[in-house]
């Protein structure tokens, strides 16, 4: 089965599609052993991600299984996820740090 | 695993014997480089700082300058000043006799009276440090000698999925084998900053490694700036790489995952074997320039749009998971790792391959850029570069 996008991880709300992507165009990734797939809404450029769910203005973005960023504005499942729409959040480095008492 | 290299009386081998001709300031760069065309077997950079500079940024320039003069790669040192440099090139070249036994000698161009005699004299010493390099035989070395610096620029999203999980394979496999590796580009860490201090050997690695990017964060913004203006870059987003927390999830996995046995200061040497990270900028030819310094014997760098990069002192090995840069950039590509994405073959796989490419330059095989002659530096600043 020939795919066109990569989910990093089970957790990810979004996968990258490894080809150019048309409208239209259905988008064909695997999810361990099974094999999803959804229709892009807009064009996706090669190396760009595309929504796997309807993401509400706020919401966390998730690549690796990790936070890529939250949404400025709705996205709906199928369009595309880019810098435009997603932004960066600052990071709680204190509650990283690992307490003296616990060394 | 062994390789073909020079033994150097003081710490690791080298994989090459270049005769450096290194500039103690700017003024000295255009006669370094004349004497280094003219000399075959020696190398120059060109250096833009050393002069007209507060006491940080003077610091970080001699960190430099002594670091590329220690690399194992190089066989001696031709110190080219001008004679009214911050610091002066007897004192730089006292420092780097003070650090290693290798031949050094200098010139400043304001005592020989001009250019041209200084590049006569400086040629001469050259030539014969090349000619006494030339007589170096290699020797069998273990792999347990080598130092990768593990680098990647001009990202996008193939880097993250692809070529850098191969790299972080290749280094877990370099670390089992007994050699060590270094990641940097410490603002590239960060939004994966957790993940990275998970590795660490002691919790307090772990905290160190949270503190510099809070640090680092802090840094920027006590000048009003923010890191995330500037990362991810515009080439970056192009490429699929939308926040600098999405690039760090995908550059942090080029580390591997091996315990982090050590963390270091831009251009500072390691102490320890295993892998290691050093506190460097994202900005590639800068933190490639603070690896080398810090004693690499080679680099490996994985790009995803491209990139041309190399550096006078050591190979820089060019990677790249996106087949369309591989046939675009064939010129300045030296692996293609775009059967990853193709789903041909794994990133565990190319780790494989990796290793023996790696092997090979260091048994002399040149890279591209080092075929080409490439010397790119950058010294990072008091307001750091991003």
């Amino acid at each position: 089965m020939e795919v066109n996008a990569l989910l990093m991880d089970p957790k990810d709300n979004v996968v990258t599609c490894v080809a150019k992507v048309a409208a239209g165009e259905e988008i064909v990734y695997r999810d361990e052993e099974k094999v999803c797939r959804l229709v892009a809404k807009e064009e996706i450029p090669f190396c760009h991600k595309i929504a796997l769910a309807d993401l509400k203005e706020g919401e966390e973005v998730i690549k690796y299984g990790e936070l890529i960023g939250k949404t400025s504005q709705p996205i709906a499942r199928g369009e595309w996820v880019s810098h435009n729409n997603i932004y960066s959040v600052p990071r709680d480095y204190e509650s990283e740090l690992i307490k003296q008492e616990e060394m | 695993m062994e390789f073909w290299g020079y033994k150097r009386k003081e710490g690791r081998a080298g994989i090459r014997n270049h005769v450096l001709i290194l500039p103690a300031c700017a003024c000295g760069s255009e006669s370094a480089r004349i004497v280094a065309s003219q000399v075959r077997g020696a190398v120059n950079i060109v250096f833009n700082t050393g002069c007209s500079d507060v006491a940080d940024n003077t610091a970080m320039s001699q960190k430099i300058l002594t670091g590329f003069a220690c690399n194992p790669n190089v066989y001696g040192v031709v110190i080219i000043g001008l004679g009214c440099e911050t610091v002066p090139h007897k004192e730089l070249r006292e420092k780097i006799q003070s650090m290693t036994s290798k031949p050094v000698v200098s010139f400043g161009i304001q005592e020989e009276g001009g250019t041209l005699k200084t590049i006569e004299k400086a040629v001469r010493a050259a030539r014969d440090m090349a000619a006494e390099a030339a007589m170096q035989q290699k020797e069998l070395c273990d792999i347990s000698e080598l130092l990768l610096g593990i680098e990647c620029g001009g990202s996008d999203a193939t880097s993250g999925i692809a070529s850098n999980p191969a790299v972080g394979e290749l280094s877990d496999r370099l670390v089992d084998l007994g050699a060590s590796t270094i990641m940097s580009e410490s603002i590239e860490w960060i939004g994966g900053e957790h993940i990275v201090a998970k590795r660490a050997a002691t919790p307090e690695i772990h905290n160190q490694i949270i503190q510099i990017c809070k640090n680092y964060e802090e840094h920027l913004k006590a000048a009003g700036q923010d890191c995330r203006g500037g990362q991810p870059t515009p080439g970056n987003k192009a490429g699929g790489l939308s926040t600098l927390d999405e690039k760090s999830l995908g550059c942090i996995r080029k580390g591997g995952t091996r315990p982090i046995v050590e963390v270091l200061d831009q251009a500072q040497r390691p102490t320890k074997r295993g892998a290691i990270v050093m506190d460097t900028a994202g900005y590639d030819i800068s933190s490639v320039t603070s690896m080398v310094a810090g004693g690499c014997n080679a680099v490996i760098f994985t790009t995803g749009r491209g990139t041309p990069t190399g550096n006078a002192i050591v190979p820089v090995i060019k990677v790249t998971a996106n087949g369309l840069t591989f046939e675009r950039m064939e010129d300045n590509m030296d692996v293609d790792l775009s059967s990853i994405i193709k789903g041909t073959k794994t990133f565990k796989e190319c780790g494989e391959q990796l290793l023996s490419v790696v092997h090979d330059i260091c048994n002399g095989k040149m890279t591209k850029a080092e075929a080409y002659g490439f010397s790119d530096i950058a010294v990072d600043h008091v307001c750091r570069f991003v």
